[in-house]
């Protein structure tokens, strides 16, 4: 998809957060000088055609106390994994559940689902949830714990100029 | 900071959804039976406590033209921190952890083509001497960061 200049703009505006006043798109017209109406007309094309996933917050799941994560890692026979990844996506206790590519023999997992939780017991004890639900689907399962973050930046559109 | 029963009523509310209307803040506050005057301080208070880490538009990568990969490395131990700087280095990881197992780093490529992972991961391989297993997503399943309120 390519983005017309103005919509590049308009993404570029909300980039650093919407501001946080009574007519936020107001504000960001005027920095545009556009309409509202307009800016308010490209983000609902731009959802409308997948650009933009959704608007909302995102929170910091540590400072939320949700301090240990794990990625479970499952083997589930290829015909079951979508129907099973569907599932699981939708439990409460998973976060983010993707089907992904094997590399035999040192990678058997096709279904990853992150969990998060206070401590290590209470992301295991999900685990041991998750477990019982994929019950005999699962042929070989692992989690793996992040040690230390190493690196942290959002998604950003590169700035105009360092293309 | 300390968040009450409001606020992750809150957090729950906006992750998925932030209504595209002249006062937008005013609507999602009466959802939550709130004034819009509240629910601003709110937020603003919990962006300036980094509780919240962005508010606004997310953009899809691969709907742009772009694309995300995770990737991971099976790295030496004595290495690591060698290798942790090497990638890091580049500006297409865009997170990276470490996680306890033999493919002890796991990163995320986002690059605005498609192509560009591949040259990314490409690139990281020259660098480094060692082989980046890509993870592309091959379904997602929806997502969503509930707390309890």
């Amino acid at each position: 998809m390519n983005l017309s200049p103005e919509d590049r703009a308009l993404i570029e505006a909300c980039q650093a957060g919407l501001p946080l006043v009574p007519q936020p798109y107001t504000q960001i017209a005027d920095q545009l000088g556009m309409r509202e109406a307009d800016v308010m007309q490209r983000l609902e094309a731009l959802k409308t055609k997948g650009a933009i996933r959704r608007i909302g917050i995102a929170p910091d799941h540590y400072k939320l106390g949700m301090v240990a994560n794990g990625m479970t890692v499952w083997d589930i026979e290829d015909a079951q994994a979508e129907g099973l990844g569907a599932l699981v996506g939708a439990m409460e206790d998973v976060t983010h559940c993707y089907l992904r590519p094997r590399y035999m023999p040192l990678w058997p997992y096709n279904l990853f689902a992150m969990l998060h939780g206070t401590d290590l017991a209470e992301v295991e004890a999900k685990r041991d949830r998750l477990k019982s639900f994929l019950g005999d689907a699962v042929r070989a399962c692992d989690v793996l714990y992040s040690t230390q973050i190493l690196k942290k930046t959002g998604l950003r559109l590169a700035r105009k100029g360092a293309r | 900071m300390e968040l009450d029963e409001t606020d992750l009523r809150i957090i729950n509310a906006l992750q998925s959804g932030f209504p595209v209307t002249s006062r937008p803040f005013a609507r999602a506050a009466d959802q939550l039976g709130l004034r819009e005057d509240e629910l601003i301080v709110r937020l603003a208070a919990m962006k300036d406590s980094r509780v919240i880490t962005r508010f606004g538009p997310f953009l899809d990568a691969a709907a742009m033209g772009g694309a995300f990969c995770l990737c991971a490395m099976e790295v030496p131990p004595d290495e690591f921190d060698a290798v942790t700087d090497q990638v890091n280095g580049f500006e297409e990881v865009a997170h990276n952890y470490a996680r306890d197992h033999r493919l002890n780093m796991w990163f995320v490529l986002a690059t605005e083509t498609p192509v560009g992972i591949g040259e990314a991961a490409a690139r990281i391989e020259a660098a480094t001497g060692l082989p980046v297993y890509q993870f592309p997503k091959l379904k997602e399943f929806f997502v969503g960061f509930r707390v309890a309120a």
